[in-house]
C-alpha cells in the first residue's frame, strides 16, 4: 500500500505502551494511512487507545515504537499544520470567542496586524454560524456553540489536516446531527483531510470515506478498513438510513464492534493476519449487488 | 426571591446597629465614673504625685464611648498635622504604615510571582524549594528583625522587609498552585498553535492562573497589614504601631481605640481592593 506515494498522513508500525516496558502496549504494530482531502474515521471501543493515537498524530504524544509520517516527513512535534479538535472544546475561559480564534490566527500569522487578524477570525466565525457572538465568553454559550467556536479555530488557521477527538459526543443528539452537517459542508467546500475518532457507527457512516477498525485493547489492533461505499453526496443525515448500502455497512461495523473486536484473536488464528496489508472490505457493494458465496451480513453472529 | 433578599439585607443592618449600641451601651455602663467613691482611699502624697483623678479613682483611665467618639473626631478633623517627630496626625501616621505595607508588598510580589511561576512549572525546582519553603514560611516575621536591623542597619528599611519577608509566602505558594494547576487541555490548545514559551506563560499560564494569584495577594496584604503594627512599635519613629506604642506611653487608651477602629478600616479597605482586583481577573468556566 505504502509503496512508491504515501498518503498524506502515514502511520507506520505504531505502539504505545504506558508504564515500564514489561506491560501489554496499548495498541501495537499500527499501519494505516489518510489520503489527501479524505475523510478518516477511527472506531473503537474506550481504552483501545484512540486518544493516544490522535495525541500521537497531534504530536502530544510520542509513540514508543514506529512513526507518523505527514507530507514525507516524519512528525517530532505539534505543528500548525494539523489542527485539533478536542473532545472538551478546550477553549481559553477567560477568552472570548473572537479572543479565542483571534489567538490562533496570531499564533499562525505572527505578523499579522489586529485588524486584519480580526477579519480573519470573522470570516471563521461566520463559517460556523457565530456571527453576532463574537464578544460572548465561552461560559455564555451552549456546548453546542463551544465545539463551533473549537471548529472556527481549528479551520482558521488554514491546516494541512484536521484531527478530531469524538467532538460531538458531548453534545445532545439534535445539536450533534446539525454540527455533523456542518462539518460535512465545509470540509467539501474546504476539501480538508480529516482523521477523526468516534464511537459513533452512524457518524461515522454518514461523515468518513474510510473507517478504521480497532480491536479492544490492551494490545489493540486495526482489524480491518471498512470503505465507505455511499459516495458523499449521498449521505444525508435525514434519509441515510433509507440509501441501499446503510444497513449492510452499518450491520457490518456494529457486529464488530459487538462481537469480533473482542474476538479478533481468534479470528487471527483461523484467517492470518499481516498488519501491513489490512483487509479492505466494502460490506455496502456486496448489499447492493450481492455476489453468489457473501453471507447475508443482516444475519449477524458468528457460529 | 429579591424582595426576601432586600428584607434579609435590612434586617441584617438592624441587627448590627442593635449590637452596636449594646456594645456600646455595655461600655458606658461599665466605665461609668462612679460617684463618691472613697475621697481618701490613697495617701494624700500618692495623690499628689500621681493627679487626684486617677489616685481617688473617680474616673478611671478607661474612656466612655463619648469619649472615644470625641477624640476619634479630633483626629478626623485634622489627621495630617505635624507638630515635632512624637505628635503627628493620625493620617501622617496610617499613611506611613501603609506606604511600607506596599511597598513591602510590591517587592514581594516582584520576586513571588516570578520565583511561583518557576515552582509551578518546574517539579525539579519545586522539589528543590520546597524544603526551603516549608521551614521559612512558619516562622513569624517579626523573628527576622533582630536580623534585618543588624544586616540593613536601617529601622525604616528592616520594617520594610519584614512586611516582604511575610508577604512573599502565600504569593510563592499561591502562585506555583495556580501555575501547577492549569489545565492541560489549555497548554495542548498551546501546544497545537506552536506557541512560543514566553507567549504561553503570558497568554495562557498567567490568565488561567491569575485567579488563584490574586487570592495569594489577598492574603498576602492582610497578613502585611496585621504584621506593620507589631513591627513598627518594635522600631518605632512613625507609622500607626508606633503611635499605639505611644498611645500606650501616654496612658491615652481612647487614643489607642481610635487607633484599633482606624487600623480595621484600613485594613477592610485593602481587602476590599484586592477582591476587587481578583474579580476583574476571575473567569467563569
Amino acid at each position: 500500500m505504502q509503496q512508491q506515494q504515501r498518503p498524506l498522513i502515514s502511520v507506520e508500525g505504531l505502539s504505545r505502551r504506558f508504564g515500564d516496558s514489561g506491560q501489554t502496549p496499548v495498541f501495537e504494530d499500527l499501519w494505516f494511512g489518510v489520503d489527501r482531502a479524505e475523510f478518516c474515521c477511527l472506531i473503537g471501543h474506550s481504552g483501545c487507545g484512540k486518544t493516544t493515537i490522535l495525541n500521537v498524530l497531534a504530536g502530544l504524544d510520542q509513540p514508543t515504537e514506529g512513526a507518523v509520517i505527514v507530507d514525507n516527513r516524519e512528525i517530532d512535534g505539534p505543528s500548525l499544520d494539523r489542527a485539533v479538535i478536542f473532545q472538551g472544546h478546550a477553549l481559553l475561559p477567560w477568552l472570548t470567542v473572537m479572543g479565542n480564534i483571534a489567538f490562533a490566527v496570531t499564533s499562525r500569522w505572527p505578523s499579522w496586524d489586529r485588524a486584519k487578524v480580526r477579519d480573519h477570525a470573522a470570516k471563521f466565525i461566520e463559517l460556523v454560524g457565530l456571527t453576532g457572538a463574537e464578544g460572548k465568553r465561552p461560559a455564555q454559550l451552549s456546548g453546542g456553540m463551544k465545539q463551533r467556536v473549537g471548529i472556527a479555530r481549528a479551520l482558521s488557521i488554514q491546516p494541512k489536516m484536521l484531527l478530531m477527538d469524538e467532538p460531538f459526543s458531548a453534545l445532545d443528539a439534535l445539536t450533534r446531527g446539525m454540527l455533523q452537517d456542518e462539518v460535512l459542508r465545509i470540509c467539501a467546500a474546504t476539501n480538508q483531510t480529516v482523521f477523526m475518532i468516534t464511537h459513533d457507527v452512524d457518524e461515522a457512516i454518514l461523515l468518513a470515506d474510510r473507517i478504521v477498525l480497532m480491536t479492544n485493547g490492551p494490545g489493540a489492533k486495526i482489524a480491518e478498513i471498512v470503505v465507505n461505499t455511499m459516495p458523499r453526496n449521498e449521505r444525508h443525515r435525514n434519509d441515510l438510513h433509507r440509501h441501499p448500502q446503510y444497513y449492510a455497512i452499518r450491520n457490518h461495523l456494529v457486529e464488530f464492534l459487538v462481537n469480533r473486536s473482542r474476538a479478533f484473536d481468534q479470528e487471527i488464528a483461523e484467517h492470518g493476519y499481516d498488519p501491513r496489508r489490512l483487509k479492505l472490505v466494502k460490506p455496502g457493494l456486496a448489499a447492493v449487488n450481492p455476489p453468489a458465496e457473501v453471507v447475508p451480513l443482516t444475519t449477524g453472529r458468528r457460529q | 426571591m429579591a424582595a426576601f433578599k432586600n428584607s434579609l439585607r435590612l434586617r441584617a443592618a438592624l441587627l448590627s446597629l442593635l449590637i452596636f449600641a449594646a456594645i456600646v451601651g455595655l461600655w458606658q455602663i461599665a466605665t461609668q465614673p462612679v460617684a463618691g467613691s472613697g475621697t481618701a482611699a490613697v495617701d494624700p502624697e500618692y495623690a499628689k504625685l500621681v493627679g487626684v483623678a486617677a489616685a481617688t479613682g473617680s474616673k478611671s483611665a478607661m474612656p466612655t464611648p463619648a469619649d472615644v467618639g470625641a477624640t476619634l473626631w479630633k483626629h478626623l478633623l485634622d489627621p495630617f498635622y505635624i507638630r515635632g517627630s512624637n505628635d503627628k496626625g493620625i493620617g501622617i501616621q496610617l499613611a506611613y504604615s501603609l506606604g511600607r505595607v506596599l511597598l513591602g508588598f510590591a517587592l514581594a510580589a516582584l520576586v513571588a510571582v516570578p520565583l511561583g511561576f518557576l515552582i509551578g512549572m518546574s517539579p525539579l525546582v519545586y522539589r528543590a524549594l520546597d524544603p526551603f519553603i516549608q521551614v521559612l514560611k512558619p516562622v513569624s516575621p517579626l523573628a527576622w528583625m533582630p536580623l534585618a536591623l543588624y544586616t540593613i542597619k536601617d529601622s525604616a528599611i528592616s520594617s520594610i522587609f519584614v512586611i516582604f519577608i511575610c508577604s512573599v509566602w502565600p504569593m510563592l505558594i499561591n502562585t506555583a498552585f495556580g501555575v501547577a494547576g492549569v489545565r492541560k487541555e489549555w497548554l495542548n490548545v498551546s501546544r497545537t498553535l506552536e506557541v512560543g514559551p514566553f507567549r504561553t506563560a503570558f497568554k495562557v499560564i498567567l490568565p488561567a492562573a491569575a485567579p488563584t494569584i490574586m487570592t495569594g495577594m489577598r492574603i498576602s496584604v492582610g497578613i502585611a497589614w496585621l504584621v506593620i503594627v507589631a513591627a513598627e512599635m518594635l522600631v518605632g519613629g512613625t507609622g500607626i504601631g508606633y503611635f499605639v506604642w505611644n498611645e500606650w506611653n501616654n496612658l491615652s487608651i481612647a487614643n489607642i481605640i481610635t487607633a484599633i477602629l482606624l487600623i480595621g478600616l484600613v485594613g477592610l479597605v485593602l481587602d476590599q481592593v484586592l477582591a476587587w482586583l481578583a474579580k476583574l481577573v476571575t473567569y467563569p468556566e
